[in-house]
């Protein structure tokens, strides 16, 4: 796109500028570091120029939003038409309690609802089993059976909001029992939206939510997409999801790197399983972290969605744009809030959705000031949430599609983490894909080493931390943290014991009977699931059905 | 002059929470201060914890919580801890922990909480100067 004698001159004379006015100032005033870096460790130029981005080629590195390689984004109008999602994760205590948030968060403008279960529910244990002790209702609501969903979702109609479940493991429970309850608000399966994150493969590298063997869960993971794709065509069947590696430590290359990794392996995996790429393509999304560093971030996604287009095309053979766009939600960086001064958290999590706008996101969830110190309290969402209706409807930011292309820095910024994530796939497919590069440890490790040397550089100072290394001050502990009652367990465990007591017994053994033969064959799970929590099945005793058949997972630990 | 024996660490996730970055990320920062250091891995529950303290001789156990669930399993492993007599055992934690939590977990016998923000060689230090080494 550049002219090549052009270039030649810009090169030249940026040399000139380089060994001149620059070198002179800086024999009087050295500048602040010898080298300045992202907060991924990229090195970061003084100036960039076009000779930085010298083979730039508009069409083919950009072309236009809602068309391939769909670096600008992946719909025509972006947020002209419609903003993102304003999505909070909530979640905690029982069904009941976060059934008010949830209507609370609605009225205030929210347009999508993003359940946060708690751990036992996320590794398939009922609330009375000896491992959820002191975990019920903690981070997350507690959900049982088809019970407590029915009292989650009271009066709010499920073919009016769709519905976000970080929910993994036991991913087809959950759904199955949300379908259920669609059926019984007369909502018929094609009307009802959502995603299910679904994603395994991140829990074994780095969120700790699993429960059986790499190869059984997967074949849970592809059982549910098939399903839907043949039955509940508008839901997100799997939120391929970058934010617990970058939380765990990673650059955001290698987020971006690792999470379309496993999205290979999905991918492959329902090929594997028979389908054709277009059947499913369209319905995976990603789920992103968004740090600090604005130019940073928003490279990472424009690469991510570049890289992504190419791999469903070239590699896999897709023909529906829409199997090449990387839909994907975002959530502010929860390891970048500081317990220190934790007002602060308020900008940084301002700057992180600005990137989010800037990078193209579909939905967005905000982090809360206090989340450092606990979950998040009504007032501290509220403040998450009102800075993303500022950042959308008074900075501008949502108003002209991709206003950073063009940029020397950001281009330069994006082809380099793009090749960043080409070598890393280059790696793991040398290793013989995710699965073996996960079990030798090295994805692992990758991401521990970066959280090593981004630790030693807040320690060292070498990089600035506000509150934590820098401008530090003594202050009070924050007060009215929110609290969880610890009576839940046993509000959970009573109501566990009625439904055990009220249940017809004989359809419920025969549902779970049925579970397992199917679960034995090849035949897709998820229609004896329902039947299962129809039959008021608990999460804890479909999850024990397979943990019999299969075993569970324990990970090698690599330190 | 006889050196002075390692200190044992066993740094333990007790509960079902998978955060283990700061975890992961102080066994290696104490291996490379001199110390020995064992990983529970995930879902440890307290007897657990402590029957890897017992096997291991362990002078220190490392608890760390993000999700909430301290005021439960920190006090039940100093707890399970004496009854074996493993008086001596320097139990430590940290995590997302409110400051008003601090004062009832070292009543309990937890001699410290480091929260978010803390240097790693703080908390090699305290150690250093808190373990006792029989």
């Amino acid at each position: 796109m550049f002219d090549k004698e052009k270039l030649k001159s810009v090169r030249s004379k940026k040399e000139e500028w380089d060994c001149g006015p620059v070198e002179k100032v800086c024999a009087k005033f050295p500048e602040r570091r010898p080298t300045f870096t992202t907060i991924s460790g990229e090195e970061v130029e003084r100036l960039y120029t076009p000779a930085d981005i010298a083979d730039f080629d508009y069409e083919s590195k950009l072309g236009f939003p809602g068309e391939y390689p769909f670096t600008r984004g992946v719909q025509p109008t972006m947020y002209r038409g419609r903003l993102w999602t304003m999505r909070q994760y909530a979640g905690f205590g029982t069904a009941r309690e976060t059934n008010e948030r949830y209507r609370y968060l609605l009225k205030q403008g929210q347009t999508g609802l993003s359940v946060a279960f708690d751990l036992p529910t996320q590794s398939g244990y009922d609330s009375d089993h000896p491992l959820s002790m002191g975990e019920v209702g903690k981070v997350g609501v507690a959900i049982d059976s088809i019970d407590d969903m029915r009292v989650l979702f009271d009066q709010i109609p499920l073919d009016k909001v769709t519905t976000s479940m970080t929910i993994n493991a036991p991913a087809t429970v959950l759904l199955a029992m949300y379908l259920a309850l669609a059926e019984e608000q007369n909502v018929p399966y094609n009307k009802v939206g959502g995603t299910v994150q679904n994603d395994i493969l991140k829990e074994i590298i780095c969120r700790g939510q699993y429960i059986y063997p790499p190869l059984p869960s997967m074949r849970l993971t592809v059982d549910l997409i098939k399903y839907c794709y043949e039955h509940v065509p508008t839901w997100n069947t799997i939120s391929i999801s970058g934010y617990h590696i970058r939380e765990a430590g990673s650059t955001a290359a290698q987020e971006m790197a690792f999470t379309i990794a496993n999205g290979i392996s999905y991918v492959q995996a329902c090929i594997d399983a028979g389908m054709e790429v277009d059947s499913f393509g369209p319905r995976l999304s990603f789920f992103y972290n968004a740090f600090t560093n604005v130019l940073e971030e928003v490279a990472k996604f424009r690469a991510g969605r570049r890289f992504w287009a190419k791999i469903m095309k070239e590699r896999f053979g897709a023909k529906n744009p829409r199997s090449m766009m990387m839909r994907y939600h975002v959530q502010t960086g929860g390891v970048t809030l500081t317990a220190q001064q934790p007002l602060n958290n308020i900008v940084r999590v301002a700057l992180q959705t600005l990137a989010t706008a800037y990078g193209g996101a579909q939905s967005l969830h905000t982090n809360s000031f206090d989340e450092a110190l606990c979950l998040p309290t009504e007032e501290a969402v509220t403040v998450a949430l009102r800075t993303q209706q500022v950042v959308a409807e008074e900075s501008g930011a949502a108003d002209s599609i991709d206003p950073l292309a063009g940029s020397y820095y950001v281009e330069a910024m994006t082809d380099r983490i793009e090749e960043e994530i080409h070598g890393y796939i280059q790696k793991i497919d040398a290793l013989g894909g995710t699965l073996k590069a996960i079990d030798e440890g090295y994805i692992q490790r990758e991401i521990q080493d970066s959280a090593y040397r981004f630790q030693k550089e807040i320690e060292s100072n070498e990089r600035v931390y506000v509150g934590i290394n820098k401008y530090t001050m003594e202050e009070p502990p924050l007060t009215n943290l929110l609290r969880v009652d610890p009576k839940q367990q046993e509000i959970e465990t009573e109501k566990l014991k009625k439904l055990r007591a009220t249940r017809d017994q004989e359809v419920w053994k025969a549902a779970l009977d049925k579970l397992d033969e199917v679960s034995r064959t090849d035949e897709n799970v998820m229609p004896a699931v329902i039947e299962a929590v129809k039959a008021r099945a608990t999460v804890g005793e479909i999850c024990d059905v397979w943990r019999n058949i299969w075993g569970e997972y324990r990970p090698k630990e690599f330190v | 002059m006889t050196a002075k024996k390692r200190v044992k660490v066993i740094m333990a996730k007790p509960g079902l929470d998978g955060h283990d970055r700061g975890a992961k990320l102080l066994a290696r920062v104490f291996a490379e201060a001199g110390m020995e250091v064992v990983y529970t891995g995930l879902r440890q529950t307290p007897e657990m914890i402590v029957d890897a303290a017992l096997q291991e001789d362990a002078d220190v156990v490392g608890l760390s919580s993000l999700s909430g669930v301290h005021n439960y399993f920190f006090p039940r492993v100093v707890e399970l801890l004496k009854e074996k007599g493993l008086d001596d055992v320097l139990v430590v934690g940290g995590g997302i922990i409110p400051e008003e939590d601090v004062a009832g977990l070292k009543k309990a016998g937890v001699a410290a909480i480091f929260g978010p923000g803390t240097r790693t060689d703080d908390i090699i230090k305290f150690i250093e100067d808190n373990v006792s080494r029989s």
